[in-house]
């Protein structure tokens, strides 16, 4: 199988890789550029743990060729903290409201959040809801996650 | 304790490393290692008549192909039957590698290593094994009726029968005490499999270290002591030549306790073989069909009562299906038979059970291990009960509780530990006031009416356990304070999420005096503690918790020893507070920890500035005795164990308020409610995390999650797309409220918590729907075209 040469710019910086054209991104950002904090859960695009940002949108990391990320910037959550390493106001939320227990979803919860948070700053209960019930996690019954995501909101708002 | 920190909601230590991608999971390590991946069985039941690897050999990167006959001597044997029983006669686990027969869809027959997954898979999916098919055994009951045998010398398919009975004060058996009760009702429960079904799967890492002759072990599990001894056992090691370490795991639930698992040993086997690291990482579908299944039971209950609701006997009669394999042998049935009783007093009981072979993957703990089932039996009855009475569900569960002033309170059984079911403490009387205030359980009647006008469906449901936690043998726990003033903590048990970091800092810093910021803790690594048990039957706060607290004590009296040497005074009269030892009301004479730390290793080499001042010709040195007394050791450090008399009994009772839509059958939670008692609390935002978990799982298992097997023996719907497990859209809020009545049998006063959430929701929600329909609810879990049946099933009647 020939490699392929593919140019990602990964939070904020380019990085280049040869994969076989059947390598998943997920595959890409862990093992060929070492950023395995994007986790696989279950390879088919349900539980949501590889969620990665493509261009800002949410995306399962899993559920795509390397390949086809070429070219796109890529978010993932080594990329959420300021460069200086202080915590997004979403990772914040989540330590301080006890959104996360093994830590396995918590990436791409943080991805998914992160998103929503940008479009729509003041989410309302359905809102939030909704926008995290595309990803599973078996540890925190969401209650907490829940709570994160409002917390994180007010936390946007105190500091813009 | 000067430092207040046990019990208070500190943030977790865990989190920074977690948010920020961070943490170092089994499948973020060891990049460049060789990866295996498995030929798994595609039948339930076959012969295995020829492997034929040739298509294989060519694909690009294979480094080697495994299958039984392969393996050397130990490893060819059958896995260990990890807790034998007397009463599990016919106990079988299978071959690393199926030998001759498969038994489940999902059984590894061969192994495959290549440069990466990819190139495995490409290499299993070339290798052909012709099977001769065999009759599949599935569905408990007709395994029980043995047409076909799972394993062709276990007959009938039954791996253990088990009775206990507890006569009734007058003497009598539970049959006898039944036939004499005023009342009586006899009827069936089923409940169906489930899983732990944590969203990292299992997975096996393994370094080689040639020139040492040593093996390191990384494994997602939930003990790496024991793991590390079943290495060392089947590869024929040395035990200081092997170490395994846990590192980061993505959820347990019961699961990754089972161990060895075929690729813990055989990975690291590979590993030695091939002079070359070797991982494997577990994928969703081999999760569901080569891990472990929980759950599934029927049960047949035959109960006496007087008119008050009070159980005068109770016999429940159960077939469990523990799939094709025992490796945890009867752990669950026991469980469920001795936690049936739950807060009750009952007359007499007799409990008895059949564990059954079926062609399906093994049975093995999840979360609640068997609990769950009990409370749905005991629950139901006393449901049962309150309806033949036309009683309040409450006034009969109130009837038959043990009151406070009767612990310890013996049930009479022997649980899971081997050793007597005593209950410790507990205030269930308080507890159900408490749940009913919670839930308005007194006002419900107004609420249902309100709600019929609008032609709504409600119904509110109750539900009651008691959950054995903390059992032993052991656990113990390391504290070493070194010269820089830092607290190194560490036990053997392993960590999932729990927060142990965070928990066990707070113990160490409270007992010590010290700022939490100074205490590091470390799980689950053999290299820094050797001898554990493992994370299972909320157990690790109870034990390891209070072996770090007394391993803290004995530190706290050497740095105070050494101390009042240094301050001049008497041990008596000191104090540590922020790391600093100090005279009582006057904090102007005091020692750093630090410095004991120092003073507590006798030096010939100063290495620091710090570390001179323990060399041999600073100070003013005894000349009457050596530098280090008899009887002592070298350096601030103490290692101590607990290892309590029995089990430590946490209880909690949960109410949910339920609507069914009257057309589309569907069932929504409004409103759900727990009071929960596990002790002294370390950390309540750590606690209330794991119920709401607990709970979520819980209604997983009540609406949602189920194995669907077909009667081929193939599992139908092992995915994510198919399984269902809960979004944040099918999970109530979680109204909870603390008791706290302390364990009388530990230092800490507290009780273990970690599975308690999922125990009684399933009997809440049977409770709560049929509450609303005014229809029987006897299986779970239950769908909303399950619910539309049995509506459509009491119409026709």
């Amino acid at each position: 199988m020939t490699d392929i040469a593919i140019t990602l710019t990964v939070n904020g910086v380019v990085r280049r890789a040869k994969v076989p054209g059947r390598r998943l991104l997920s595959d890409c950002l862990r093992h060929d550029l070492g950023l395995t904090g994007t986790h696989v859960g279950c390879e088919h695009g349900v539980c949501g743990c590889c969620t990665v940002l493509l261009d800002g949108e949410p995306v399962r990391s899993c559920l795509m060729l390397a390949v086809t990320a070429d070219g796109h910037e890529v978010t993932t959550v080594e990329g959420l903290a300021a460069p200086d390493g202080t915590l997004s106001p979403v990772q914040r939320a989540f330590a301080e409201c006890h959104g996360l227990q093994c830590g396995f979803c918590t990436p791409g919860f943080l991805c998914t959040v992160t998103a929503l948070l940008r479009d729509n700053p003041a989410p309302s209960d359905e809102e939030v809801l909704e926008g995290v019930s595309g990803n599973l996690c078996r540890c925190t019954g969401y209650q907490n996650i829940v709570k994160s995501v409002h917390r994180a909101a007010e936390i946007i708002a105190e500091e813009s | 304790m000067t430092t207040k920190l046990f019990g208070e909601p500190v943030r977790r230590r865990e989190d920074p490393r977690l948010l920020t991608g961070q943490g170092r999971y089994l499948d973020d390590l060891g990049e460049g290692s060789l990866e295996a991946a498995f030929v798994r069985s595609p039948h339930a039941h076959a012969r295995i008549r020829d492997v034929d690897v040739s298509a294989a050999l060519d694909v690009d990167g294979l480094v080697a192909i495994y299958t039984w006959e392969d393996l050397p001597a130990l490893l060819a044997e059958p896995l260990p039957l990890l807790i034998p029983h007397p009463a599990l006669t016919h106990g079988r686990t299978a071959y690393p590698l199926a030998r001759d027969v498969v038994r489940h869809v999902g059984e590894p027959v061969v192994m495959v290593v290549a440069r990466d997954r990819y190139l495995a898979e490409d290499a299993c999916a070339l290798i052909r094994v012709d099977y001769e098919l065999l009759k599949p055994v599935v569905g408990v009951e007709q395994a029980a009726q043995s047409a076909h045998l799972v394993h062709q010398d276990v007959p009938g398919n039954v791996g253990a029968h088990l009775v206990q009975e507890v006569r009734s004060a007058a003497g009598l058996g539970a049959r006898e005490a039944i036939e004499a009760a005023p009342h009586t009702l006899a009827f069936r429960l089923d409940i169906e499999r489930s899983a732990s079904m944590p969203l990292e799967g299992r997975g096996v890492y393994a370094r080689w270290d040639a020139d040492d002759r040593s093996l390191r072990v990384y494994s997602s599990t939930q003990t790496s002591t024991s793991v590390r001894m079943a290495i060392a056992a089947k590869l024929g090691l040395p035990l200081p030549k092997v170490e395994v370490i846990a590192p980061e795991v993505g959820g347990g639930f019961g699961v990754k306790i089972v161990h060895p698992w075929p690729e813990e040993v055989l990975v690291p086997w590979a590993a030695i073989l091939l002079g070359h690291e070797v991982k494997w990482t577990e994928d969703r579908r081999e999760h569901f069909v080569s891990s472990a299944h929980e759950r599934a039971q029927v049960q047949f209950v035959r109960v006496g009562f007087d008119d008050e609701g009070r159980v005068l006997g109770l016999d429940v009669t159960i077939l469990h299906d523990h799939g094709a394999y025992t490796p945890y042998g009867i752990i669950v049935p026991i469980i469920t038979s001795t936690q049936l009783p739950g807060p009750y007093k009952l007359g007499a009981y007799r409990v008895e059970f059949s564990s059954i072979y079926t062609n399906t993957v093994q049975v093995t703990p999840y979360r609640g291990a068997g609990r769950p089932q009990a409370v749905f039996c005991m629950e139901r009855t006393m449901d049962r009960i309150a309806e033949h009475l036309g009683a309040d569900r409450t006034a009969v569960r109130a009837a038959n509780f043990i009151q406070p002033d009767e612990f310890p309170y013996d049930q009479g059984l022997i649980f899971q530990d081997g050793r007597p079911l005593i209950y410790d403490s507990g205030d269930y009387p308080r507890s159900l006031r408490m749940l009913k205030e919670l839930i308005g359980w007194d006002s419900f009647a107004e609420l249902r009416e309100r709600a019929a006008a609008q032609g709504r469906r409600i119904g509110i449901g109750v539900g009651c356990y008691v959950e054995g936690t903390g059992v032993g043998p052991y656990e113990g726990g390391h504290v070493q304070v070194t010269s820089d003033g830092r607290v190194h903590v560490s036990t053997g048990l392993t960590s999932q999420g729990q927060g142990h970091e965070t928990a066990f800092a707070q113990i160490a810093a409270s007992e010590l005096g010290v700022p939490l910021e100074r205490v590091s803790v470390v799980t689950g690594d053999t290299r820094r503690f050797g001898y554990a048990v493992g994370t299972f039957a909320s157990r690790a706060a109870v034990m390891s918790g209070n072996a770090i607290a007394l391993a803290c004590r004995k530190v706290r009296e050497k740095a105070l020893r050494i101390a009042a040497e240094a301050l001049e005074a008497d041990p008596r009269d000191l104090e540590i507070v922020d790391g600093e030892v100090r005279v009582v009301g006057s904090p102007g004479v005091s020692v750093p920890l630090a410095t004991v730390a120092v003073l507590s290793n006798p030096l010939r080499y100063a290495f620091d500035e710090e570390a001179g001042r323990a060399t041999q010709f600073a100070g003013t040195p005894s000349f009457d005795r050596p530098p280090v007394a008899e009887g002592e050791e070298p350096g601030l450090e103490g290692r101590d164990y607990y290892s309590p008399i029995r089990s430590t009994f946490a209880s909690g009772m949960h109410a949910a308020i339920v609507e069914t839509d009257p057309l589309t059958a569907e069932i929504r939670i409004l409103r759900y409610a727990v009071v929960h008692d596990c002790g002294n609390l370390i950390n309540p935002m750590i606690v209330e995390g794991q119920i709401h978990g607990g709970v979520a799982q819980g209604v997983g298992g009540a609406l949602y999650e189920r194995m669907v097997y077909d009667e081929h023996g193939q599992l139908l719907n092992a995915s994510f797309m198919d399984f269902l497990m809960p979004y944040a859209t099918e999970v109530p809020f979680v109204e909870a409220a603390h008791l706290q009545t302390p364990s009388p049998l530990n230092p800490l006063g507290i009780k273990g918590a970690g599975e308690a959430g999922v125990i009684p929701v399933s009997a809440v929600i049977a409770s709560a729907v049929e509450d609303a329909e005014g229809i029987r609810i006897d299986r779970m879990p239950i769908s909303p075209s399950e619910l539309f049946g049995l509506r459509r099933a009491t119409e026709a009647h």
